[in-house]
């Protein structure tokens, strides 16, 4: 059994040592108070919570993580706090769940703290599946023991002794790393019987999930760990009050737990002095598509789109005219240039159709096609739906045909009140957050950029130049017969005598592009239209 | 507790679902995927209703009331969204009700007849086709299943056999057999209850072709045992064309293979009506009191010439226990011997 003495001697033995590793990485610029962060341009605007080990401290070992105070909020709350005193401060701390929907985490902690069960369980939902998004992966594969420290304290606050991170078996360093941190934590005796002496036990298993999108949803999860098919469950019953084998159960994500010791170690005031009053503390997000520096963003909440993309993401590539961001993965939605001065909190993003999500953030530029997006999502949906209820199951196939219609250029006039009817439907009728959210993609760009969609329904053109079957490549009288394009076409469908203008014939085109990369730069005769 | 439905004050109780309380007050909510035994699964999402204060819509099925709650059962987003879910069911559904079984007893049938859906508007791809006939009482189409759920809850929770489940995702899901093995390789012990409860004509049984509106039920207790599980045999003429089982009574909607699926014998013609008597080496149709005297005189006889051990007697299940009782009264009080079995133990 690890004692509070012994934990100090710890952190006081490896702290030079983590310092003088870091000193000769030279990465990283060590603060008066003691904190380390990560030095370079990049990291100038964000601020780092639930990353703040992340690039610093080895995954692997957990004194470097005590030697940065790990483990310390922990010792602090089974020592000096009551489970109440800990509930109260998490409401205070204003703190909101960082899977997506923004819940108030100490109002989740304090129901499953009222109910009167022999067993209460603490999930960590580590099943990050939005596409693009890597922020939880991070966290868990650079600082895994600050999620087991967050689930412990939780767990001692509504009274669980047993806690289960579901995480997806696609990440096995996480994995791996998150196996040795438990392993070496109950080693320590940080985990396990009698933790600190206290009589607090808590020990933390892992569930690996199978692939399957839908399982990142709550009650799905909870199927899933059970044993049975990751389907969610009709919401007869909190998971707080009935949840896994029917007991208590909170879920938090990967970046909820991460904020928790920060929380119980710089206090409540600390916290609530980052962010915005509705929507304390930091968020990560997975800056991605056509930004020039993607990478892992995290930033005060309340922190504009505009500085994330621009400031901190340095703008889209190749100087290409932004077009707009899309937030909250799958379920979040598709905002315009205009609103790039929204400001990044649960309530604005809500207000403009997008979600906040987990943290995806992709930037597209003028290339990219609003539709084709919508469609991409939407084909994602299609695929994860788990297929229980039926505008989900039956609804998003339906979207997604009506898509594939229009970009290939089939679309009629009718398809874009279709689109809205059944995004109408689907967001009111199905049983969980997937379906309730699945059209949101369609309808941000139905709001937004209906201009695209009317382009490719009556003038068969994609505006973007993306969709295949709506562009063709033309060669203009700029050839000079050079015979490059016919060269590299695959299909040789371009046709033309030496230092003639060639022609592409259209019915046999596959439109690759091979010849307009071909054409010498200094002609560029080959155009796309 | 007082909630009001589309504008009518009610007086319910705690625990009670949208979907009890307005059945209760005579309301008409569609389900296509509830049953009052199983857990509640919204996954139809036929019984939408709305509730002030709410934007999304809610499941009747799987929604307590609470105090002052205001529902509408059947505003214009209700029907709207009801009639968006046929239209997508629909889609997906072979509409072939001129040659399907279930024509006429269909709950999709009658519901897209109550909300005006003719057809689909979506005219996409639909459910690769599926069929299993390997179970020698039923088959299975799965171009016809709705993914209600129905027979694959009935068989987990009711009848604890779990042979079948969903396999697949999304628009690709499925009602199989583990590994795809077929009905008959699996743990199905044909029980029939997912044939029972399958609102749609995707689990059928191999019986005669008759049309339900030709037929009419007669309630019975099964004859194959002593539990005395409730059926409605399903007459059509002077013949008996299927079995269903019966809410009321010890089985509560559940039956056996022998109950559900067994009762070709009432109308076989080798059935025999009448007890029979062997005279110079054939049976020969003799009325019960002429039996009685047989075997009365016999048992005299054999009992004189040999005593009561030589007697043994072998009763059925299909009994009640009282006759059981009385059969083996009769033989260890009246012809004195205990060599008495019954069926069940063989």
């Amino acid at each position: 059994m690890i004692t509070i003495e012994e934990l100090k001697r710890i952190k006081e033995e490896q702290r030079p040592i983590l310092e003088k590793r870091l000193i000769e990485q030279g990465n990283v610029n060590i603060n008066e108070d003691g904190s380390i962060v990560l030095n370079g341009d990049y990291y100038k605007k964000q601020v780092r919570i639930a990353l703040k080990n992340c690039g610093i401290i080895d995954p692997n070992n957990i004194k470097e993580y005590i030697a940065v105070d790990g483990y310390f909020a922990l010792a602090n709350c089974l020592i000096n706090k009551k489970a109440k005193d800990i509930i109260e401060d998490m409401k205070a701390s204003g703190l909101r769940g960082r899977g997506g929907a923004g819940f108030p985490t100490g109002r989740k902690w304090e129901t499953a703290f009222l109910y009167d069960a022999d067993q209460k369980y603490m999930i960590c939902n580590a099943d990050e599946g939005d596409p693009g998004a890597f922020m939880d992966r991070s966290i868990l594969e650079n600082d895994p023991h600050s999620v087991l420290e967050g689930m412990a304290i939780g767990g001692y606050s509504i009274g669980a002794d047993k806690g289960f991170i579901y995480v997806r078996a696609e990440y096995p360093l996480a994995v791996r790393r998150l196996r040795a941190a438990i392993d070496q934590a109950k080693e320590l005796g940080l985990l396990g019987n009698n933790i600190l002496g206290t009589g607090f036990n808590f020990d933390i298993e892992l569930r690996l999930g199978s692939g399957a999108f839908v399982c990142g949803e709550g009650t799905a999860l909870i199927e899933s760990i059970e044993g049975k098919r990751g389907m969610p469950r009709t919401k007869i019953y909190r998971t707080a009050h009935k949840g896994l084998w029917e007991k208590p159960t909170i879920i938090n994500n990967v970046e909820t737990f991460a904020n928790v010791p920060v929380i119980f170690q710089k206090g409540v005031d600390w916290f609530r002095s980052i962010g915005t009053e509705k929507s304390p503390g930091t968020k990560v997000f997975a800056l991605v598509g056509k930004v020039e520096n993607a990478g892992l963003v995290e930033v005060p909440m309340g922190t504009t789109l505009r500085e994330i993309v621009f400031d901190i993401g340095g703008g889209t590539q190749n100087g290409k005219e932004f077009k707009s961001v899309q937030t909250g993965g799958p379920s979040g939605g598709c905002i315009p240039a205009n609103l790039i001065d929204t400001s990044v909190d649960f309530e604005s993003l809500d207000k403009i159709g997008s979600i906040m999500g987990s943290g995806g953030m992709v930037v597209m530029d003028e290339n990219t096609c609003m539709v084709d997006i919508a469609r991409y999502f939407l084909d994602f949906t299609v695929d994860e739906s788990c297929g229980k209820c039926v505008p989900c199951r039956e609804g998003t196939k339906r979207m997604l045909e009506t898509l594939d219609k229009i970009v290939s250029g089939k679309g009629e006039e009718e398809d874009i009140e279709k689109l809205e009817s059944l995004s109408e439907t689907i967001t009111l009728g199905s049983l969980c957050g997937l379906g309730q959210t699945a059209a949101n993609p369609v309808i941000t760009t139905l709001k937004y950029f209906r201009d695209e969609y009317e382009a490719h329904i009556q003038d068969k053109k994609c505006p973007a130049g993306a969709c295949v079957d709506l562009v063709e490549y033309f060669i203009t009288d700029k050839c000079i017969g050079c015979g490059a394009c016919a060269r590299a076409c695959p299909v040789d469908c371009i046709s033309g005598a030496k230092k003639e203008l060639h022609v592409i014939d259209q019915d046999r085109c596959i439109k690759c592009g091979a010849c307009m990369e071909a054409c010498p730069p200094k002609i560029s005769a080959v155009i796309k239209r | 507790m007082d909630i009001v439905i589309n504008g009518i004050h009610y007086e319910v109780d705690n625990n009670t679902t949208i979907l009890q309380a307005c059945r209760r007050a005579g309301i008409d909510i569609p389900t296509l995927c509830h049953d009052d035994r199983l857990e509640p699964f919204a996954s139809c999402r036929m019984c939408l209703v709305e509730i002030e204060g709410s934007n999304k819509l809610v499941t009747a099925c799987s929604t307590h009331v609470k105090d002052k709650m205001v529902v509408y059962t059947h505003s214009e987003k209700v029907i709207k969204a009801r009639r968006d879910v046929l239209d997508l069911i629909i889609g997906n559904h072979p509409l072939e009700c001129l040659s399907c079984d279930k024509s006429g007893q269909c709950k999709l049938q009658d519901y897209c007849y109550e909300y005006g859906i003719i057809e689909s508007s979506y005219l996409g791809d639909k459910r690769e086709p599926y069929v299993d006939t390997s179970n020698p009482f039923y088959d299975y189409d799965a171009s016809k299943c709705i993914l209600c759920g129905l027979c694959v809850r009935v068989c987990g929770e009711l009848q604890c056999t779990s042979a079948i489940g969903f396999e697949d995702r999304g628009f690709d899901t499925i009602v199989k057999t583990p590994f795809n093995e077929g009905l008959i390789n699996s743990k199905c012990v044909s029980c029939g209850n997912c044939v029972s409860v399958c609102p749609v004509g995707a689990l059928t049984p191999k019986a005669q072709k008759f049309r339900h509106w030709e037929t009419k039920e007669v309630q019975t207790t099964c004859s194959y045992c002593g539990v005395g599980c409730q059926l409605n045999l399903i007459v059509k003429g002077d013949k008996v064309v299927g079995a269903q089982p019966s809410l009321e009574g010890p089985n509560d909607g559940l039956l056996c293979v022998k109950g559900k699926f067994a009762y070709k014998f009432i109308n076989h013609p080798d059935r025999i009506k009448t007890p029979l008597i062997k005279r110079n080496g054939k049976f020969e149709e003799v009325s019960w009191e002429q039996a009685y005297r047989y075997i009365r005189r016999k048992v005299i006889e054999i009992k004189e010439e040999s005593g009561p051990e030589a007697f043994a007697g072998l009763t059925s299940a299909r009994c009640t226990n009282e006759e059981n009782y009385l059969f083996q009264k009769l033989f260890r009080a009246v012809i004195g011997t205990n060599n008495i079995d019954h069926c069940a133990r063989l």
